[in-house]
């Protein structure tokens, strides 16, 4: 429960000077994922720490970057709300601040937002250790460019996170998961069909042969739509909090894995039991495979294709960009970060 | 200067001549936006009627080192699209075509000058709607939306904009194509998309947008419950937030915009109250019966007046007519009206309309207040004759006032309808000089030479140092 902000805006000003990189670290629970593995003098901003305003009926909770997750949660929890976007953890110590630069969403992610629509406002270090505050803590704000969503998913090249306000809602008052046996190109089609029905989904995945549903809402609407849903039968809450946190079996072992974000639509990318498939056939887990073959079939099926975790983290992970965009990255990555300071490297060597 | 005539030579080789336009009178209805007490013409009116033609025209422009301001239906509230006298004003009418829906992955691919209701009708066959509403939906466009990161009544259960486009095509200033975003949820590297919404035309033109679709309800019901205050209305939102209901709408109107509303649309409405709440809830059939019951109730808890349920189609509509027209029907009122545009945290509305009903006092200015109260933006319409000479300059000082009550009620200066050129006076009030350097970095990111809409969006520090002083604000 510290403010550490302006000794952390030090420490980057004196880098900055020095053109020495920083390496961001929040509760260190996705060091060996997700970004490319890098060096550089570490930036702890796990102890700027704890929840500065939550009002439940604005809807809107402020924290500082290093908050854990589970203490927002269990402050939420009080008052009978919740983060739609259902972050997975990934350890004890997964913080805001990290959410947010990793943009990770769980299972409801489709129906219930991503971290990046929910954010609301921000406080960040930009790369000359300048703070600076860009949104609110209000739903709506248009003046100045977006920074703050700019931020999710930037992997902390673009600024030091080291607050966060965001949108919260209401937990819903009775959900239900439907499980029925299916193939993955079945899976798909159902997933999308029943995606357009105005029936109150917030899960679907398929995994071994079956097709996950989740239903979430008044209890009343929760029960109309499992009947109108015909047979299926009813399956173990469980199942999202291990699909969230890559608990299940596809998840264990060494061999690396990759993150497929594709059209919800696409056909099943590989035959066989090899994948696992979330966000209502938007989201495609893989093992193996060669970084050009999985970037090959991503882009064929309108996404792009990461290496989310093993593998060689000292080449790139991320999708590769078309020129011009490398381009543009670049650019903006001079205007947060001029001498190149945060997390140099992490998202893309050249970047 | 500009060689004009070598321009215009140039820009009619690759638009249709006639969609080159220099003449002053077919050149005046360009002159504004929905502000139309910002005015100016521009140096050329150009229609392009393909994204290649957009993409020439810029790269023609930027040559030339010409301004260019695109436009898309003109229905801006903050001077956003008022065209630069050196510049082209670069108008996306003319590219209108819905590219394909996609029914099962429930996205829609279209051109920029679409209007956004008209999206929602190619989508109905489907089971399918865009989801945000302005209330100028039947003529502003998607590109106007993104541009201004529109909201609309249905947007604390939907999303604004940002929240429902998933992949543009952007035109730079040199007149490249760049591809943003995709079908899927999120995009390699950095989020453009989220960068672009709400960029005002200062990083690019949008040539083309695909837009997620949402499944159209299976009902949805009004409850419209009058008041005899605004504390108690501000009270029933508390009540029904608190009591983890997020409704698809839920919208407020006080006493002078209920009448004036209920004068033009007869929605209803009664006009003996002080404060209007419309609670819309939408859904499958069982959840919007569990839901009307719960917000029901909670009304009738803080005494209505009146209080209505629609139990039809044409009863809801009608019931939302009135509010939907409430920016028309208060200009009838008034020779002229100023819409205002602040959000608030919604616990402090009952203290910002005291401020802004002293205001009106010390200015000697009606103001009709319309809500969005389950997202706390607030749009105080202000009531003015222009013909009165000095009552304009007044209202704009009232307006700023306004503004700057919202940032100090730990609010902020825009919610829905943009900086434009309107409130960049505002933007120190809100923002760091550090703050706005770092917008401006990010505008030259994209555009070095500062030639799309410049004088928007984003003051210079130089102008920030002289706003500072005249209104000696402390920030
Ligand atoms: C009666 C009335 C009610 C309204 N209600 C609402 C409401 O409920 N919610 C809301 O959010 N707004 C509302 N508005 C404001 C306005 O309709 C929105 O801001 C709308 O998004 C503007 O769209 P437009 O096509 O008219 O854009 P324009 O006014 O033409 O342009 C607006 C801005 O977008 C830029 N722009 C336009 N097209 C492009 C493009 N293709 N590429 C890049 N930049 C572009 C322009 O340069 C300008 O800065 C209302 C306006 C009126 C008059």
């Amino acid at each position: 429960m510290a403010d550490l902000e302006a000794q952390l805006a030090e420490q980057v000003t004196a880098a900055a000077a020095a053109k020495r990189p920083l390496r961001i670290a929040g509760g260190a629970t996705k060091t060996a994922i997700l970004g490319r593995a890098i060096e550089g003098e570490v930036l702890a901003v796990g102890g700027h720490s704890g929840i500065v305003s939550y009002q439940p009926t604005e809807l809107v909770l402020t924290a500082r970057a290093g908050t854990p997750l589970t203490e927002i949660e269990a402050a939420l929890a009080e008052r009978g709300q919740a983060l739609s976007f259902e972050p997975p953890h990934f350890g004890a110590g997964a913080t805001l601040g990290g959410t947010l630069a990793c943009n990770l969403s769980g299972p409801a992610r489709p129906w219930g937002g991503s971290i990046r629509d929910m954010v609301l406002g921000v406080r960040l270090i930009n790369g000359q250790g300048e703070r600076l505050r860009f949104g609110g803590q209000v739903m709506k704000n248009v003046a100045g460019f977006d920074v703050s969503r700019l931020q999710a998913g930037a992997l902390g090249t673009l600024g030091v996170i080291t607050e966060v306000s965001l949108k919260v809602l209401p937990k819903p008052q009775a959900t239900m998961t439907l499980v029925e046996e299916s193939s993955d190109a079945d899976a798909i089609q159902t997933m999308n069909r029943l995606a357009g029905r105005p029936w109150p989904i917030t899960g679907a995945a398929w995994f071994d042969h079956r097709v996950h549903l989740r239903l979430a809402g008044e209890p009343e609407a929760v029960q109309a739509a499992r009947r109108e849903m015909g047979a299926m039968a009813e399956g173990d809450e469980s199942f999202w909090t291990e699909l969230r946190e890559q608990r299940l079996d596809f998840f264990r072992g060494a061999v690396p894995l990759w993150r497929l974000s594709v059209g919800s639509t696409a056909a099943p990318l590989e035959k066989g039991q090899a994948t696992l498939i979330d966000w209502g056939g938007a989201l495609r887990w893989l093992r193996g495979g060669e970084a050009a073959h999985r970037q090959d079939q991503a882009a064929k099926a309108g996404g792009h294709a990461s290496l989310f975790r093993g593998g060689d983290r000292t080449g790139e992970v991320a999708h590769p960009l078309p020129p011009a965009l490398v381009a543009v990255h670049r650019r903006l990555k001079a205007a947060l970060d001029p001498a190149g300071v945060l997390n140099p490297g992490r998202l893309y060597g050249w970047l | 200067m500009t060689d004009r005539v070598g321009l215009v030579g140039e820009l009619r080789a690759v638009v249709d001549p006639q969609f080159v336009i220099a003449d002053a009178e077919t050149r005046r209805p360009f002159e504004c936006d929905g502000l139309a007490i910002y005015r100016q013409m521009p140096m050329l009116v150009v229609l392009p009627g393909s994204a290649d033609e957009v993409a020439q025209v810029m790269r023609i422009c930027h040559r030339h080192n010409v301004p260019a301001v695109a436009r898309g239906a003109g229905t801006g509230l903050s001077a956003g699209a008022m065209p630069h006298g050196e510049g082209v004003l670069l108008g996306l009418s003319r590219l209108a075509a819905i590219r394909a829906i996609d029914p099962l992955a429930r996205t829609a691919r279209v051109e920029p000058g679409v209007t956004n209701l008209s999206i929602s009708q190619a989508a109905a066959p489907f089971g399918l709607y865009y989801g945000p509403d302005p209330s100028s939906q039947i003529a502003c466009t998607i590109g106007g939306n993104v541009a201004e990161n529109a909201g609309g009544v249905h947007c604390l259960k939907y999303g604004l904009t940002v929240h429902n486009v998933l992949a543009a095509k952007l035109v730079t200033v040199e007149g490249e194509i760049l591809e943003l975003g995709g079908p899927a949820q999120d995009a390699a590297g950095y989020d453009l998309m989220a960068l672009i919404t709400g960029s005002e035309g200062l990083l690019g033109v949008l040539v083309e947008v695909t837009v997620k679709l949402l499944p159209t309800p299976e009902r949805a019901q009004v409850v419209v419950a009058g008041f005899a205050t605004l504390r108690q209305a501000g009270d029933a939102v508390e009540r029904l937030i608190g009591e983890g209901i997020i409704p698809a709408g839920l919208e407020m109107m006080d006493g002078l915009a209920i009448r004036a509303a209920e004068d033009f649309a007869h929605a209803g409405y009664p006009t003996e109250a002080e404060a209007l709440l419309l609670c819309e809830v939408d859904g499958s059939a069982a959840e919007v019966a569990a839901q009307i019951a719960r917000v029901d109730r909670v009304m009738r808890s803080f005494d209505p007046l009146r209080i209505t349920v629609s139990q039809s189609e044409a009863e809801r509509a009608a019931l939302w007519k009135g509010r939907k027209s409430a920016f028309p029907a208060v200009g009838r009122i008034s020779p002229d009206y100023y819409c205002m545009d602040g959000t608030i945290p919604k616990r402090e509305l009952s203290n910002v309309l005291e401020g802004i009903a002293r205001l009106s006092r010390h200015y000697g200015l009606r103001v009709a207040n319309v809500f969005h109260a389950g997202d706390g933006n607030l749009h105080p319409l202000i009531l003015f004759d222009a013909s009165k000479p000095g009552e304009t300059e007044r209202t704009e000082e009232f307006g700023a006032r306004i503004l700057e009550l919202c940032v100090k009620a730990g609010g902020c200066i825009t919610g829905e309808h943009g900086v434009g050129l309107e409130k960049i006076r505002q933007m120190p009030a809100q923002f760091s000089d550090a703050e706005i350097a770092q917008f401006l970095a990010i505008k030259a990111a994209f555009d070095p030479t500062g030639a799309l809409n410049p004088g928007k969006g984003v003051p210079l520090l130089a102008q920030c140092r002289e706003y500072r002083a005249v209104s000696g604000a402390r920030f």
